[in-house]
């Protein structure tokens, strides 16, 4: 609790036992009245003094109608009805509720800080003179940092030195470790586990990741949901639609009937009930709550209205590359022809395509795995869109398509028979057919997981490529989409999700979802962007209104699903403050509800939506 | 330009009140208040911020009291 907070509980406390104390003592002794609201204003002062102040500075200023002014008008027309008690007692439930409130708004605030704890306090910078611990806001791009086992990473770099593990799960949910050796770029807000890491420094602190996610989160609570929205303007009508009934209630009836003590406790009772807070605070609560808890699990989501329209997604629409398939190119096959082995085939190729970076020429050497004497292959040539010709130990190697066979004049036998959408790399050793090496772009293992459980969740899935027909029927097939369009050009893709947008049902959402290298504009005509796996890239991050940090298309259900728990949880407690709150009013005009009544329509009501929202704060479980 | 303040705000509605109100000052192009992060979002011209933040001082300790803001 805050020094704030530990004084009002000291003067609730206070407050509870010199009201029990006078209670009792007006129970058994009889007193004039004149005692009795003496003793009773002693409890009620220590309670509510501040209330009272802000309620005649509201006056002074013009302000009426807020919370304090209501609570202080019913609290004093109370004294003058002589109800002591519930005067006393209304203010003290009064403030009971705003310090659980504050204290439930505190405890998810320092929650989303601590998982949000990826704020580096320092850098341990490489001086002429040692090394020297700096704020890492003063560390300029190209300096070189220090980071010890056990420290986070302050700053986007690239390792120098050292190779170890670091934990990225403060980032991206996923609790294994990441291997880092030079080379590799490291992300700040990760903690390097085991070895000491020199790095050298990619971006300024303000461009590096850890500042770009916490500048997210916070901005998030600023993009306000419609429900949010909805609530605020309802309170700016409520109250004072209230107070005027109030004031009808305390003065036609009584004009009439001339009772006029029951008519204005009765006012003084929807006054009370009139107080808009509980509904106000519990939305933003849960927003605040399902955006944290969110990028807890390394989603992170731009403002409480995507966590809304994600909430409603009936579509969603993928790009294939790198978004359910990894976008590298992996050999997934190696058929060597009779007289040849897989050794022999795939070192020769590996060997021929060693001075090669095409993406096919790399993944040969990844699936060869071992190292390679490059300075075996001699002439190489390359046959742009057939492959290439090189000496490999002064044999004549020659590596390519269909079309290069043909060319070298080597006969590619019937049977072998490549699977369809793979990209295949034929070898010809010495002018003979060595066999063939097929080369696919894998999907993520989680691919097909993800969209089994949208299609659960009800959710139609299509996939946008521009990929070969065959290709894409391959993929979409094997993960169960149920639709796909291939062969788009970057402006047909728009195309498309405008006719999808056109076609989807009303009420209901559409999700794109790409690796926010080119999709930038698909990102931002959709309902809902998502970026997946782009940590480094500002463009996506710019562009996509929500952004998965890691590659990982499993985070697209339990999105899907924190959201909707998010709207389910607002609209219960919309519906339940609104139906209690409307109820006690009826019942107070009639007046079956009494002051008591009142104060758990207001005070009670805010505690039971309070503790509602804060269960946003529980982590949703993946399936 | 936008520009990010700290502020403190104590309950939700006051919040709400103090954003609609910001967004009438002269000046003002679009205010967000976020009663969760307690930050204010003003959209205004640079050479109007000195003054903008001085009257949502006023318009905020109007409406809470205990209305504060850093700047």
């Amino acid at each position: 609790m805050t020094r704030k907070q530990t004084r009002m509980l000291r003067r609730i406390l206070i407050s509870v036992a010199t009201l029990a104390v006078v209670w009792v003592l007006c129970a058994f002794v009889p007193l004039p009245w004149y005692a009795q609201l003496a003793l009773y204003l002693i409890p009620y002062l220590i309670i509510g003094y501040d209330v009272l102040r802000k309620a005649f500075l509201g006056v002074v200023q013009g302000e009426i109608f807020d919370e304090n002014f209501l609570m202080a008008i019913a609290t004093v027309g109370a004294l003058a009805l002589q109800e002591y008690r519930e005067a006393a007692a209304v203010m003290l439930f009064y403030q009971i509720g705003e310090l659980f409130q504050s204290y439930a708004v505190g405890k998810s605030r320092k929650n989303i800080a601590a998982l949000m704890d990826i704020r580096p306090d320092y850098a341990n910078l490489e001086t002429g003179d040692g090394v020297q611990q700096v704020d890492p806001d003063t560390v300029a791009v190209g300096d070189v940092i220090l980071i010890r086992p056990g420290e986070k990473i302050p700053l986007d770099g690239v390792v120098l030195e050292g190779s170890g593990t670091i934990n990225t799960s403060a980032l991206t949910g996923e609790s294994r470790p990441r291997r880092v050796s030079p080379g590799d770029d490291v992300i700040s807000g990760c903690v390097n586990q085991d070895e000491v890491l020199r790095v050298k420094v990619s971006k300024p602190f303000g461009q590096s990741t850890v500042a770009r996610i916490l500048e997210l989160v916070e901005n998030s609570s600023l993009k306000k949901a419609k429900a949010e929205n909805f609530i605020t303007k309802f309170a700016r009508y409520y109250t004072p639609a209230v107070c005027i009934g109030a004031a009808a209630l305390a003065i036609l009836p009584s004009l009439f009937t001339g009772q006029w003590g029951v008519w204005v406790s009765r006012a003084l009772t929807f006054l009370v009930i009139s107080c808009p807070c509980a509904l106000v605070i519990s939305i933003p609560l849960t927003f605040f709550g399902g955006i944290g808890g969110a990028s807890r699990s390394g989603i992170l989501i731009k403002g409480g209205n995507y966590l809304e329209a994600l909430a409603q997604v009936k579509t969603i629409v993928f790009d294939k590359t790198g978004t359910l398939t990894q976008g590298v190119f992996q050999v997934t096959g190696v058929f060597p022809a009779e007289g040849f082995t897989e050794d022999t085939l795939l070192e020769t190729a590996a060997l021929a395509e060693s001075w090669s970076n095409h993406p096919i020429a790399q993944s040969l050497r990844a699936a060869w795995g071992k190292p390679l004497d490059s300075s075996r292959t001699r002439q190489v040539h390359e046959e742009a869109g057939h492959g290439l010709t090189a000496q490999v130990d002064g044999v004549p190697v020659a590596a390519g398509n269909a079309r290069l066979m043909a060319q070298q004049g080597v006969q590619i036998p019937q049977n072998s028979k490549p699977a369809e959408g793979a990209t295949v790399v034929y070898l010809a050793i010495n002018g003979t057919y060595a066999g063939f090496l097929q080369i696919s772009d894998v999907e993520k293992p989680t691919s097909a997981q993800a969209i089994q459980s949208l299609k659960r969740q009800g959710i139609r899935t299509v996939m946008l490529t521009g990929d070969a027909e065959a290709a894409a029927h391959q993929v979409a097939r094997r993960l169960g989409l149920d639709d796909y369009h291939a062969q788009l050009l970057p402006g047909d893709k728009v195309e498309k999700l405008e006719q999808l947008l056109n076609a989807k049902a009303p009420n209901s959402t559409l999700a794109f979802v790409g690796d926010g290298i080119n999709d930038a504009p698909v990102l931002r005509r959709a309902d809902v962007g998502i970026a997946m796996g782009s940590l480094g890239s500002d463009a996506a991050i710019e562009a996509a209104d929500v952004v998965l940090m890691d590659d990982d298309p499993a985070k697209l259900p339990l999105a899907l699903r924190i959201a909707r728990k998010c709207r389910r949880i607002v609209y219960q407690n919309i519906v339940f403050a609104l139906a209690v709150k409307f109820l006690c009013l009826i019942l107070g005009a009639v007046g079956i509800a009494n002051m008591w009544w009142a104060v758990f329509a207001d005070v009670g009501v805010m505690v039971l939506a309070v503790l509602n929202a804060t269960r946003m704060l529980r982590p949703v479980k993946p399936e | 330009m936008q520009k990010k303040f700290s502020i403190e705000v104590d309950c939700a509605n006051c919040a709400a009140k103090v954003e609609a109100a910001v967004a009438q000052i002269p000046g003002v192009n679009s205010a967000a208040v976020s009663f969760m992060a307690q930050k204010l979002v003003i959209d205004a011209e640079e050479a109007e911020f000195a003054r903008i933040l001085k009257e949502v001082a006023k318009v905020g300790r109007r409406i809470d009291p205990d209305f504060a803001i850093d700047f």
